[in-house]
């Protein structure tokens, strides 16, 4: 069995936010990007049931929508262990786009597959092209995914819901969107995975005809927070005081 | 022309933000001049359904199955799709949440409805349909146009407040055609925490980090919390060093909530922390190191060692109390 996971190309996540073009670009100016956080645990994720014997998950491949400028992004998921990857050569226009593109190339998928995608991208935030690829193969998807564990072909994966969790089955093909748990610390490239990397398969595809169903107008920074009121650790009495009648919210 | 509110249920009852979409319903239907219809699955007595007329809907759909009580999500998203297909429904809202997440995108290929997630007012025209949410985990807005007929959002919790209105709605059983076999979703078991207030639920949060020092430290923590009513969090570190369960952590990779108290002890104020919880109301925050960016972030802030200052707070808390 075959695991896929979506890649998604962000700004480090301690960049400092800017905009240009009267504001209705991202300034990327400067940015070191890096795989998005919740994909780099997938990737982790699937390693780990690679590497356990006890099931057949044979092949890692990640499969990013995006311009020239994200295979280095790419090759950090190579040298971190994936053994191929796919790029569609397109700007990530909306999520729309982006999952109709991965869905157009997966569909022609015969081997047995599970999709990893992250809950969210750490840029748009917008939590939505792992679920929409599912609606696009007709899979099945589970969301909110914070544990996978395999036996042979028998999967069980832990579901968050608010206040717990559920155990749910599966069974291949279907998408999982996972989320924080799924894996606990990301795993770095070594320097042999790196040489490595550069001779990993990378397969670049032409995007596929499809119009976009929203458009970003324009950017806006966060209004500057009031200083914060400083209070004597002698005097905690004051801030219940404070957070009563001045914030009104005891 | 219709809004389609979908109104989850968390074993039979709706919450608070159940009825912050509602108003948030309202509001766009308003805009449009048309109406609110909202969709109900799972057993709920209609004595509940009934609140959802304190909120401006006009007429309720229920799918009262017990077939229904597992959420799948391909058969959820058929449903709710044919519900907005019979309701000529042009708008589609859910909640932000595990459950809003995990269907608002499907039903946006669906119906080829332009998708928005994690809105965070009315929109700001209806025709262009344009929307703002926030981006860069926070650090940015972007104001965004839906191109289609359709249009699919989710709701950021906390964001909108309650309008009351009241209204007498109908309601509807609904029996849409699926069988067990349609169910690929197997539940095997279901783990829920009990008694406890849930951290995406609260309106007051109490949250360590690893300024805590040890995990045997969150006694004043827990205290403050329970005095308070509110429920406790914590930062990465502290949950992935297993001194707190998962479920507490907040940050750009935890939990992202909006509280009106979020009252930070002996966390930093790193940018991913900050990325979870600056959507609260207020922030209160107790550290020891007067140049820690949380300052940065607060509209509160106490320079002091926790282990001194927590009780002093639990012991005004408690006065308070005593007086009110
Ligand atoms: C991709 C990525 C994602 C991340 N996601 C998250 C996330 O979702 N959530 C998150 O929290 N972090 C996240 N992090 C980690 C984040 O960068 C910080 O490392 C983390 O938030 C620090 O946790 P902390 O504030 O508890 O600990 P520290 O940074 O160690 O801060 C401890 C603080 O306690 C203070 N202190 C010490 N002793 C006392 C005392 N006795 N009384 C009072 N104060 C005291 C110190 O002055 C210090 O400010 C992420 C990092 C990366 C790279």
């Amino acid at each position: 069995m075959k695991i896929i996971v979506c890649l998604g190309n962000v700004p480090d996540t301690t960049t400092k936010i800017k905009f240009t073009d009267d504001n209705k670009k991202f300034d990327s100016d400067g940015v070191q990007w890096v795989i998005n956080p919740w994909d780099e645990l997938a990737l982790t994720r699937a390693m780990e049931l690679k590497e356990d014997s006890n099931n057949s998950v044979n092949e890692i491949t990640v499969i990013t929508v995006g311009t020239l400028g994200t295979e280095p992004t790419i090759r950090k998921a190579l040298a971190i262990g994936a053994d191929n990857a796919v790029r569609i050569d397109a700007e990530p226009i909306d999520s729309y786009f982006v999952a109709f593109q991965l869905a157009e190339y997966l569909k022609n998928e015969e081997e047995d597959y599970i999709v990893f995608a992250g809950i969210e991208s750490s840029d748009y935030n917008g939590s939505a092209v792992g679920s929409m690829l599912a609606e696009f193969l007709n899979l099945s998807s589970i969301s909110a995914v914070s544990s996978l564990e395999m036996q042979g072909d028998q999967i069980k994966i832990f579901r968050e819901i608010d206040g717990g969790h559920e155990v749910v089955s599966m069974s291949a093909p279907f998408v999982t969107v996972v989320q924080k748990g799924i894996a606990i610390d990301p795993r770095i490239p070594a320097m042999r995975g790196i040489m490595m990397a550069r001779k990993k398969p990378l397969n670049v595809v032409a995007a596929v005809e499809c119009a976009p169903l929203t458009e970003m107008l324009s950017f806006e920074l966060p209004q500057p927070k009031p200083p914060c009121k400083m209070i004597d650790a002698d005097n905690a009495k004051e801030l219940i005081d404070l957070l009563q009648n001045e914030a009104k919210i005891l | 022309m219709a809004v389609l509110v979908y109104t989850e249920n968390w074993d039979g009852r709706f919450k608070k933000s159940t009825y912050e979409l509602v108003s948030y319903a309202k509001a766009i239907s308003d805009m449009m001049e048309t109406t609110v219809v909202a969709l109900s699955i799972g057993p709920v007595e209609d004595k509940e359904l009934e609140k959802l007329g304190d909120y401006g809907v006009d007429k309720i759909i229920k799918i009262s199955d017990d077939l229904y009580s597992v959420l799948d999500n391909q058969v959820y998203t058929r449903v709710i799709a044919d519900v907005a297909e019979n309701e000529d429904a042009n708008v589609i809202l859910l909640s932000h949440n595990n459950t809003g997440k995990a269907l608002a995108p499907r039903l946006s290929v669906r119906l080829k409805a332009g998708l928005v997630t994690a809105v965070i007012k009315v929109p700001s025209s209806v025709e262009p349909f344009t929307v703002c949410k926030k981006v860069f985990s926070g650090k940015g807005f972007v104001h965004l146009v839906v191109l289609s007929e359709k249009k699919v959002l989710t709701l950021s919790k906390n964001s909108f407040e309650l309008v009351e209105k009241k209204t007498k709605p109908g309601i509807e059983e609904y029996s849409p055609d699926f069988t067990l076999g349609d169910f690929k979703t197997r539940v095997e078991k279901v783990d829920k925490q009990t008694g406890k207030l849930i951290l995406t639920d609260a309106e007051l949060v109490v949250s360590g980090g690893r300024g805590m020092k040890s995990p045997d430290n969150w006694g004043p923590i827990e205290e403050l919390a329970d005095l308070l009513g509110a429920a406790t969090a914590c930062s990465r570190p502290v949950s992935d060093e297993g001194w707190r369960p998962h479920e507490e952590h907040t940050g750009q990779t935890g939990k992202v909530i909006a509280p009106n108290l979020y009252i930070a002890v002996g966390i930093s104020g790193a940018i991913q922390h900050l990325a979870g919880i600056s959507s609260s109301k207020c922030i209160v925050a107790i550290n020891t190191d007067p140049d820690a960016p949380i300052f940065e972030a607060a509209d509160y802030g106490i320079v002091g060692d926790a282990h001194k200052v927590l009780p002093e707070l639990i012991t005004a808390v408690k006065e308070y109390k005593s007086e009110n």
